[in-house]
């Protein structure tokens, strides 16, 4: 008699890539560069009625802060192309992040906000497509906000989409904030369920054998 | 010719004494620079802090390098840095230096002559009047800081390259440096100084400069970041010796193009 599903042992697969792993973890490298450095420059002028503590900055002063931005740039910006490129051709973005439709990013926010959506390694719920997607469009935007706020004479044109040079400072603030944003939910959600944590190391995560298909 | 006995006599004008604040400014925020590294490190690495922090400071110096190439190759000498009505101006236009308001040099107008050296062919210094008698223009701008603000002005004086070409300057020269009066010394590429908008302003708004905005006479550079508009100039020098500046030197990036 064949055994039933839950009998079955568990397998591991490859559910992250290597070129996704080496690629996130560059990212988060090049990410805490730019934000730790970003709020140094930002505590020189600040947009808003607050400034950063001096500890969660990098540079030690304005100018250490813009030798750091503008070198991680490079680093942001190499290995974000280099996953943009990977993800268009390999299928990655389509087959893991869409289809995105309203109805579901709904039906999934209510079952995560109480507490009924089981995470499934290797497949991710409407609303986890929701907040990569957003984070990368996030990312893009910081590149384009900060490329204006670089080169507002030399890209004008780029900064006249933001309201100019002072519009993109703005820009370029609320996309850091909202990469912080996604990255608070992002580490909180891997504390919650850490088994999400080693795939990300290994690319291997055990999939009990009820999921296979 | 050379340009080093110009260069020399403009060094020994100012003299170690005259910097010694600076000095201890600038290595107060090497200390600091050098301690910040050491947290960075721990961060990326989180061993051999004391030898890579020297490494650290390598790379992010040759990587400044190499972002003054790129901004050398996006810089396009045809365009223009975008103007402002006059009802846009920022009133009133902030003060910024290394020093604070109250120390700003008072320049004597009319014992003032600007001196040349380096790469250039006719070295007579220059009178405000036979500065004045030059073609004049002028344009409201924005100056953009390295901080991040921002403030919009009005300028007015001879275009640069006019200047330039008026004097015999070697114009396929690398840099252009300057000299002034509060000790502040900086440096500009020639494609920067040949810029249309590129002027030796002698007015802000409708009169002579006044001493905060750096009487007699400064360099407005509107597709520059602001620390890059030296004030009160004594001296111009042409040269093909990376001059640096007094922020550059302490790791600003030097082109600094917007």
């Amino acid at each position: 008699m064949a055994p039933t599903d839950d009998e079955r042992p568990a397998r591991a697969r490859i559910i992250h890539p290597l070129f996704v792993r080496i690629t996130h973890w560059i990212n988060a490298v090049a990410m805490i560069c730019m934000i730790a450095s970003g709020l140094k420059i930002y505590n020189a002028s600040p947009l808003f009625n607050f400034s950063i503590p001096s500890w969660l900055t990098l540079g030690g002063w304005l100018g250490g802060a813009i030798a750091w931005h503008l070198a991680a740039l490079w680093l942001l910006v190499g290995n974000g192309l280099a996953y943009l490129s990977y993800g268009f051709f390999s299928g990655h973005f389509r087959r893991d992040f869409l289809p995105l439709s309203p109805r579901d990013i709904w039906r999934d926010a209510i079952a995560a906000l109480t507490l009924r959506l089981p995470h499934k390694l290797g497949a991710y719920n409407a609303v986890q497509r929701l907040l990569y997607v957003s984070v990368l469009l996030m990312g893009a935007g910081a590149v384009v906000s900060g490329l204006a706020i670089w080169k507002p004479v030399q890209f004008q044109e780029l900064a006249g989409l933001m309201g100019g040079y002072e519009g993109a400072r703005l820009v370029h603030f609320c996309m850091m904030a909202g990469i912080v944003g996604f990255v608070v939910v992002h580490l909180a959600l891997v504390i919650l369920v850490p088994k999400t944590l080693p795939p990300m190391i290994t690319g291997r995560a055990l999939i009990p054998a009820k999921e296979h298909t | 010719m050379s340009d080093r006995p110009v260069l020399q006599r403009l060094q020994r004008r100012i003299r170690l004494a005259d910097h010694k604040p600076a000095l201890e400014k600038v290595q107060r925020r090497l200390f600091l620079r050098q301690s910040l590294s050491l947290g960075a490190l721990t961060l990326l690495s989180g061993c051999n802090l004391s030898e890579d922090n020297d490494a650290t400071d390598r790379l992010l110096w040759s990587m400044s390098r190499w972002n003054d190439k790129v901004q050398a190759a996006l810089f396009n000498p045809n365009k223009l840095a975008p103007v402002y009505p006059e009802s846009a101006i920022t009133q009133p236009f902030p003060f910024n230096a290394y020093y604070e308001e109250a120390e700003a040099p008072v320049v004597d107008g009319d014992a003032y002559k600007l001196e040349l050296g380096g790469k250039i062919a006719e070295k007579q210094p220059w009178t405000l009047a036979q500065l004045r008698a030059l073609p004049q223009t002028s344009q409201v701008t924005r100056h953009i800081c390295v901080e991040g603000w921002s403030a919009i002005g009005k300028w007015g004086g001879v275009p640069f390259r006019t200047f330039l070409e008026r004097v015999g300057a070697d114009l396929t020269a690398q840099y252009i440096g300057f000299q002034c009066a509060d000790k502040y010394h900086t440096s500009i590429d020639m494609a920067t100084a040949l810029h249309p908008q590129t002027i030796l302003a002698l007015d802000y708004g409708d009169a002579a400069l006044p001493t905060k905005y750096g009487y007699p006479l400064k360099l407005r550079v509107p597709t520059k970041l602001g620390f890059k508009n030296p004030k009160h100039i004594a001296a111009i020098f042409v040269t093909n010796d990376y001059p640096g500046g007094y922020w550059e030197d302490q790791v600003y990036n030097w082109f600094s193009g917007s």
